[in-house]
């Protein structure tokens, strides 16, 4: 039996850090939402469809004009933003990009998203940006850049971040923790928020051969300021085993579903993305499955029983 | 020792796929870490290879995917994106396309892609409202000396010289004009604005490339008109002035000091 969420019923939670030192936003409403793409933009404008709130990868937006703000601009003025950075390279052993860290700035100043975040990993090394997001071992030198990085993240903007767990592969022989300890660190000693991807825990439970609730039940929970849900593909590793590749082309998996059904009995309804930028289907199909996340916030009163078994090993 | 393992070692393996992965990376089931990399080795070169499709549909489909893709394959290697903002990524493709040897017997390719390059930017350029025909009229009727005008050129707009029939071509594959009866060898030139939320392709007429280029950078009216007669005899001065206006290509004007001709 899963325990019941303490914050059932509560509305929109922010995260509650041990130092808070960083200046919290009022946040995402306690709904679905789901990624804001270029041919879906006439659409929300025409039918205004009844979501909680839109998604944008802020590196689309650093352009100078066009469609791209057009349309942003417009729809701004229907819906809360949620401003998802793909670039910053937050877990980079150089230094962060100032530059990139300025354009982040103009976009939160222009369009006043409810809530920035970015992911523990890195996408740069020296000039070269790789378009993925690549691994850091969870150790104390990791630890303390990486807090660094978001401190420097939070004063320049002047804001609370939340930072995603990431989907992972591969472990490093040089951690000496796991991700759970090392996020839950990052977040009590800079107060920044969570940006919770069940899928990203469920992919890497698997990939790892780790028990995803269990997983869930040593991340910080209270200070989740975001969900996004996403569907995985698979693929084999070397052994034969099952791995799963974080692709956003596919509907959320079934024990994806499961997985965010246990955490919403933990949290209560949570602002909740649903994530997909591959092989996009048209916007009622997409919509339709966001109103799945938003139907399972209410109906927490008894956790969903899924037969899953969620040990691996 | 050899547990760590740095960006940089990482870095070095995701577009190297001879290199083998870096001591100091493991799996759970003691299972060839290399397996595991390649996934990322993988979203690396395809994320990528997508970006560029994305960037050149018609030059994809002039060669085929699976050539596009192999060549697409080789470029991103050879200049991985040195921004983070992927809109910026494929400036250096066409030239890329123009030393790239199978490709050879596709001559146009390159300045199909340099066409497709220039609507990209033209798309997330910086807005700016076309100039309207009474302020023109007004200014030409002020007592100034008109060929001291100089004309300022939208943002969003390039001009793309071709010994090809890239404009044809290109609008061919927007299911604009036959395909059959394009002569690829005939010359066009391009030009490329997005005077509202959509970007422009348009063919200049002759003499009209050289004298909207001169106008971008900087030449006064007279100067640019000069350089486009001395191009092509053919030059029609007020039809390629009413072209420009009328498609939102010139946002702005002021009288300058003086001519150079």
């Amino acid at each position: 039996m899963l325990a019941l969420g303490s914050f059932a019923g509560q509305h929109t939670r922010r995260a509650v850090p041990a130092v808070p030192k960083v200046r919290a936003v009022a946040g995402l409403p306690a709904r679905t939402g789901v990624g804001l793409k270029p041919e879906h933009f006439r659409d929300v404008l025409e039918t205004r469809p009844d979501i909680g709130f839109f998604e944008v990868h802020a590196e689309n937006y650093m352009v100078d004009g066009g469609p791209f703000h057009h349309f942003l601009g417009r729809i701004r003025a229907h819906y809360p933003l949620s401003l998802h950075g793909v670039g910053l390279s937050i877990g980079t052993d150089g230094p962060l990009d100032e530059a990139h860290l300025d354009r982040l700035d103009a976009l939160i100043k222009r369009y006043q998203p409810a809530s920035f975040s970015e992911h523990l990993a890195w996408s740069s090394h020296g000039e070269v940006f790789f378009n993925d997001l690549l691994p850091v071992p969870y150790d104390r030198a990791t630890l303390d850049r990486v807090c660094d990085q978001v401190d420097r993240v939070q004063e320049r903007l002047g804001r609370q971040m939340l930072l995603e767990n990431p989907s992972t592969y591969l472990e490093f022989a040089a951690s000496t923790m796991d991700e759970a300890a090392f996020l839950s660190e990052v977040i009590r000693r800079t107060g920044c928020g969570l940006l919770l991807d069940v899928n990203n825990v469920y992919v890497s439970c698997v990939n790892h051969g780790r028990d995803a609730l269990a997983t869930i039940d040593s991340l910080p929970l209270q200070a989740v300021g975001e969900i996004h849900l996403a569907g995985f593909a698979t693929d084999r590793d070397a052994a034969g085993a099952l791995l799963l590749i974080d692709s956003h082309g596919s509907p959320v998996d079934e024990a994806v579903w499961c997985l965010y059904a246990a955490v919403l009995a933990r949290t209560g309804p949570t602002p909740t993305l649903l994530e997909r930028d591959n092989d996009m289907p048209n916007l009622p199909a997409l919509l339709a499955e966001a109103q799945r996340a938003e139907d399972l916030m209410p109906a927490l009163a008894e956790p969903m029983h899924c037969g899953i078994q969620w040990g691996y090993s | 020792m050899g547990l760590l393992v740095t960006q940089a070692a990482f870095a070095a393996t995701l577009l190297a796929p001879d290199l083998p992965s870096p001591a100091g990376l493991r799996a759970w089931n003691g299972s060839d870490p290399a397996a595991r990399l390649a996934v990322h080795r993988n979203n690396v070169v395809s994320s990528l290879i997508d970006a560029v499709a994305d960037s050149f549909p018609v030059a994809q489909e002039l060669v085929g995917e699976e050539f596009f893709r192999a060549m697409a394959a080789l470029f991103v290697r050879e200049h991985p994106p040195r921004s983070k903002i992927l809109a910026h990524y494929g400036c250096e493709f066409a030239d890329f396309v123009d030393g790239f040897e199978p490709a050879r017997s596709v001559p146009y390719l390159a300045d199909v892609a340099r066409l497709e390059r220039a609507r990209v930017l033209a798309y997330h350029a910086a807005d700016g409202d076309p100039l309207k025909a009474e302020k023109l009229v007004e200014a030409m009727s002020s007592g100034h000396d008109l060929g001291t005008l100089q004309l300022h050129c939208h943002p969003s707009m390039s001009v793309i010289v071709s010994a090809h029939a890239i404009v044809s071509l290109w609008a061919a594959h927007q299911g604009e004009g036959d395909l059959s009866t394009v002569d690829p060898a005939a010359a066009e030139s391009a030009l490329v604005v997005r005077p509202g939320l959509d970007v422009l392709v348009l063919r200049l007429p002759p003499g009209a490339a050289r004298f909207a280029i001169a106008l971008q950078t900087g030449a006064v009216l007279a100067d640019a008109a000069a350089l486009a007669a001395s191009e092509t005899a053919d030059f029609d001065l007020p039809n390629a002035l009413t072209l420009l206006m009328h498609h939102g290509a010139l946002i702005s004007f002021q009288f300058s000091g003086s001519r150079s001709q």
